[in-house]
């Protein structure tokens, strides 16, 4: 066990953990922040994305131990009342089904395009098919972002 | 107008009493959490009338409506809403949504499966909210003492014409409680329909798109343990002993012990399917405490001896043979085949195709194949239970509530009155969560336990328990004279634990000697539904061979679907032919139109399919381009006849859904077993469809009828495997026989 101190969605969080404890466990089961989703372990799905310092990050391989001071920012921290351009771009697609992955879609997407705001197909593929989505909400995602890039 | 007798059950009434002082009477209120977004933007009535089980009025003219089903994704929990406040004849921006708790004698088949929920809740739904409109419309009769006839409504007001009066349905909702059930209701002409046919959003998108906790592994109650099993790594294995002195002691963890899923005496259902009976649990504080003492726990497992087990089956009780011994997928495919060539079990049989074949000009047979899949809802499986002496409360993703609770009951030795059942929003079902092991699993830790209890499967766990899409085999022939006219047609399928053989759909119907046969071989490596079972691989088999005897008659593959349609419609083979050839044929037209098939363009390869499953039909046109020498799927256009359209926002967002699904599976993702170890266990070696594989546009178009719905869930992703199988043809050069095609083909993009 160790102590740690955390910066997550601007608040302040003192932990005594398992240093190994990914950061996944430690949103869902220690913060009670369960918009993070598991969906793998092992950063292939994607559901688990938060940001760090405001790049995307797989939760579920980053221990706590390897946070140090970043700023960590879940889906429940990107935006007040669901007001990021990417979120309003999910909404007004209508994009989810079972709604499982879309909050680890959002974060990758949300972290792509401060970087990439005016992306191609080709760009938005790579930067998403890290992303997996059970249900096949893929051609509207696409279309999502493409929305929230012109409103960025 | 037509008259209806109510259907609604008595008890949805009896229940219907004044409820003051906006009791929600929700047991939980995590779950309470989980209503519809559109809430918080409404201002909350001081009170609540309950006017039946399906909706409550409050004083303000708020209205929340129950939706009945488990929802998975399918969006039942905008769609079915908004089917009573079409009747109830109220704004939907008034409307809250909540998910209804279990209770049959309210609702009608509280089931997530067979793209059913709409067909099947389409009377009741109407009915609900009817009888409701009709009660508040007699509530407004008697306080301004006119006649009830000269009432009407419009979006949640009542009017009176002469006399010029008016209130909103919260004004009257109070009196509307204490009137007695119609007997006849009027339900609306479908032209006057003002919420259904249009798109309304998904109520819960906010809560997605914000992360509120929604899912049942988002689920906490305080003092909440956290559960893992372990099970055995192979079929065709069970549990010997394990060795938990060196777990116990590990940070966290809080008990370890070993329990029976089901008990030995009980008869199960359909939908009681389980891999392995005998599993160890480890019982923690937190998820990653436990998982690290599942990768420590010592297990020794044995070989499992050959059983028999009686399973009532939709009313026949079945004896199952389990086989013992370790299978591979190799082996399984050749069995599959030998048992083609050798099994004679007639399902349907028209004219004498046998000598027909004997004389024909020119035969052409082929086989298909396609692999176990594993459902990989993205939300792996888990439930929470909380059992005590007095009440087993249990709250989670299923499919099928009102099935498991019966089965939970037995095993936990409780009357079904104790047990209570929430459903929470799913992370995906695909057929995986009808099958509800993993609750009754939980039930029993926590019984064991007097403790509340979530169970969490680890994808690997998920991936690794079985109850996969079957192993499937075809063989289909077609008998050509010396014109190139078919005259005969045989199919004979099977596969790992089911035949996937539909025997009286298309093409039975269209050829005068038509032949089908099946067989089932029996495996330890247990199977069960997977969206759009049996069509989801036969579908696709059927297709490609259609489209490669189309060539070989020298016909272009629509007109010759046509061609045999037009028999069927006008002068049927046999009976029981369970499709219209007419909405058949429409949804090929639909397409062919759609999407200037026969216009050739340069570089785009086109293949075509269309099929009749969960009461719809479907025809879709795939394009492919090769790019580096790999196929892009640049478009699907669909065209789909499901009935009257309720939401068509959902229903396209779902259709888009079904066809990425199809192309996905079929494409790349296969599980094999290896001397009973499943070789794949999370998505590293499983391979799903992901947005680079994925098509670049989909034009979804619904035939427009006033057809009551059907199936929506389900029907395309079974012909999209054809049409793909279709294009690629033409786009390679090659025919694809064996599913993943990506694999048959080395060609993975």
């Amino acid at each position: 066990m160790a102590a740690y101190t955390l910066k997550i969605n601007g608040q302040t969080h003192n932990l005594d953990i398992d240093p190994t404890t990914p950061m996944l466990w430690v949103l869902r089961d220690h913060i009670r922040l369960t918009g993070t989703k598991y969906g793998c372990g092992i950063a292939l799905c994607g559901a688990c994305t938060v940001h760090l310092d405001g790049e995307a990050t797989r939760s579920c391989i980053l221990p706590i131990s390897a946070v140090g001071d970043k700023d960590i920012t879940t889906i429940e921290g990107l935006s007040a009342d669901a007001g990021h351009p990417v979120q309003q771009a999910w909404l007004e697609h209508d994009v989810p089904q079972c709604g499982y992955c879309q909050a680890g879609q959002i974060m990758t997407a949300a972290a792509f395009l401060k970087d990439n705001p005016n992306p191609d197909d080709k760009d938005i593929d790579s930067a998403l098919s890290g992303n997996l989505c059970r249900c096949g909400t893929y051609t509207r995602i696409k279309a999502a972002i493409k929305t929230a890039a012109k409103n960025m | 107008m037509t008259l209806f007798k109510t259907t609604v059950g008595r008890r949805t009434f009896m229940k219907s009493s004044v409820m003051a002082g906006g009791g929600m009477m929700l047991g939980f209120s995590w779950l309470a959490s989980c209503k519809s977004s559109t809430e918080e933007l409404l201002k909350m009535p001081d009170e609540w009338f309950k006017i039946n089980g399906y909706l409550k009025i409050g004083n303000n003219g708020v209205t929340t409506i129950m939706s009945p089903n488990p929802e998975i994704g399918q969006n039942v929990k905008t769609s079915m809403p908004m089917i009573v406040a079409e009747e109830l004849d109220i704004d939907w921006k008034n409307v809250i949504v909540e998910q209804a708790p279990l209770d049959v004698s309210i609702f009608k088949r509280q089931i997530a499966g067979g793209s059913q929920a709409i067909r099947q809740s389409w009377e009741p739904l109407r009915m609900a909210g009817a009888t409701a409109r009709q009660m508040l419309k007699e509530a407004a009769a008697k306080a301004w003492n006119v006649p009830t006839s000269e009432i009407t409504t419009e979006a949640g007001v009542l009017h009176h014409k002469t006399s010029g009066k008016s209130a909103g349905y919260g004004e009257m909702a109070s009196e509307a409680a204490t009137i007695p059930v119609p007997k006849e209701v009027k339900l609306k002409e479908i032209k006057d329909f003002k919420i259904i046919g249009t798109s309304r959003k998904n109520v819960d998108a906010k809560k997605i798109v914000t992360g509120q906790p929604l899912f049942g592994l988002d689920y906490y109650k305080e003092g909440m343990l956290i559960a893992m099993i372990v099970h055995p790594p192979a079929f065709g294995l069970q549990l010997k002993s394990y060795d938990d002195i060196e777990v116990k002691s590990m940070p966290g963890i809080k008990d370890v012990f070993k329990i029976n899923v089901y008990n030995d005496d009980f008869e199960k259902g359909g939908l009681d399917t389980i891999t392995f009976n005998d599993l160890v649990v480890i019982v923690g504080n937190t998820t990653w405490e436990v998982m690290n003492a599942k990768k420590k726990i010592k297990t020794e497992w044995e070989p499992i001896k050959t059983s028999k087990e009686k399973k009532s089956m939709w009313g026949n009780t079945q004896e199952i043979v389990t086989p013992a011994g370790m299978e591979s997928s190799e082996r399984q495919s050749e069995m599959m085949r030998s048992f083609a060539t050798t099994s004679k079990n007639t399902v349907r049989k028209d004219g004498d195709p046998e000598s027909t074949f004997m004389k024909a000009a020119t035969i052409l047979e082929r086989s298909y194949t396609a692999p176990y899949l594993a459902h990989n809802t993205l939300e792996p499986m888990n439930f929470f239970a909380h059992v005590t002496d007095e009440k087993a409360a249990l709250v989670g993703p299923i499919q099928t509530p009102e099935v498991m609770e019966k089965s939970v009951s037995a095993r936990l030795g409780m009357p079904l009155e104790k047990i209570d059942i929430q459903m929470t929003r799913m992370g995906g079902g695909f057929g995986r969560r009808l099958y509800g092991h993993f609750l009754i699993e939980a039930a029993v830790i926590s019984q064991k336990l007097k403790s509340p209890v979530k169970l969490i499967y680890t994808r690997e766990d998920d991936m690794t328990c079985g109850i996969y899409r079957p192993a499937y085999y075809a063989m289909y022939r077609a008998a050509l004279d010396e014109n190139k006219k078919l005259i005969a047609f045989h199919v004979k399928c099977g596969g790992m634990q089911d035949s996937p053989l539909s025997a009286n759909r298309f093409p039975a119907g269209s050829v005068d000697n038509y032949l089908a046969e099946e067989f089932i071989l029996p495996s330890n490596v247990s199977t069960g539904a997977f969206r759009a079972p049996g069509s989801n691989f036969i579908a696709g088999a059927e297709q490609s061979f259609i489209d490669e005897l189309a060539e070989s008659m020298g016909k272009d593959p629509i007109d010759f679907r046509l061609e045999m349609l037009e028999r069927a419609k006008t002068n049927p083979v046999g009976k029981d032919n369970d499709y219209d050839a007419d909405r058949y044929a429409g949804v090929l037209k639909m397409v062919k139109e759609k999407s200037e098939w026969g216009k050739d363009t340069p570089g785009v390869h086109r293949g075509i399919a269309a099929y009749f499953c969960h009461n719809s039909y479907v025809a879709q046109v795939l394009d492919i381009e090769m790019k580096d020498k790999k196929p892009v799927i640049k478009k699907v256009t669909a065209a789909v006849d499901c009935g009257i359209v309720v939401n068509p926002l959902a229903a396209t967002n779902l259709c888009e859904g079904g066809i990425i699904d199809g192309i996905g599976h079929s494409m790349y993702s296969a599980i094999t077993i290896k001397d009973g170890v499943p070789e794949q266990s999370n998505f590293n070696s499983y391979h799903l469809i992901r947005m680079n594989e994925a098509p670049e546009s989909i034009d979804v178009h619904f035939v427009e009828n006033q057809i009551n719905p059907t199936g929506l869930g389900e029907p395309l992703n079974p012909p999209v495997v054809g049409a793909l199988a279709n294009a690629l043809y033409k786009a390679t050069g090659k025919r694809y026989y064996n599913q993943p095609f990506a694999e048959e083909q080395k060609i993975i993009g």
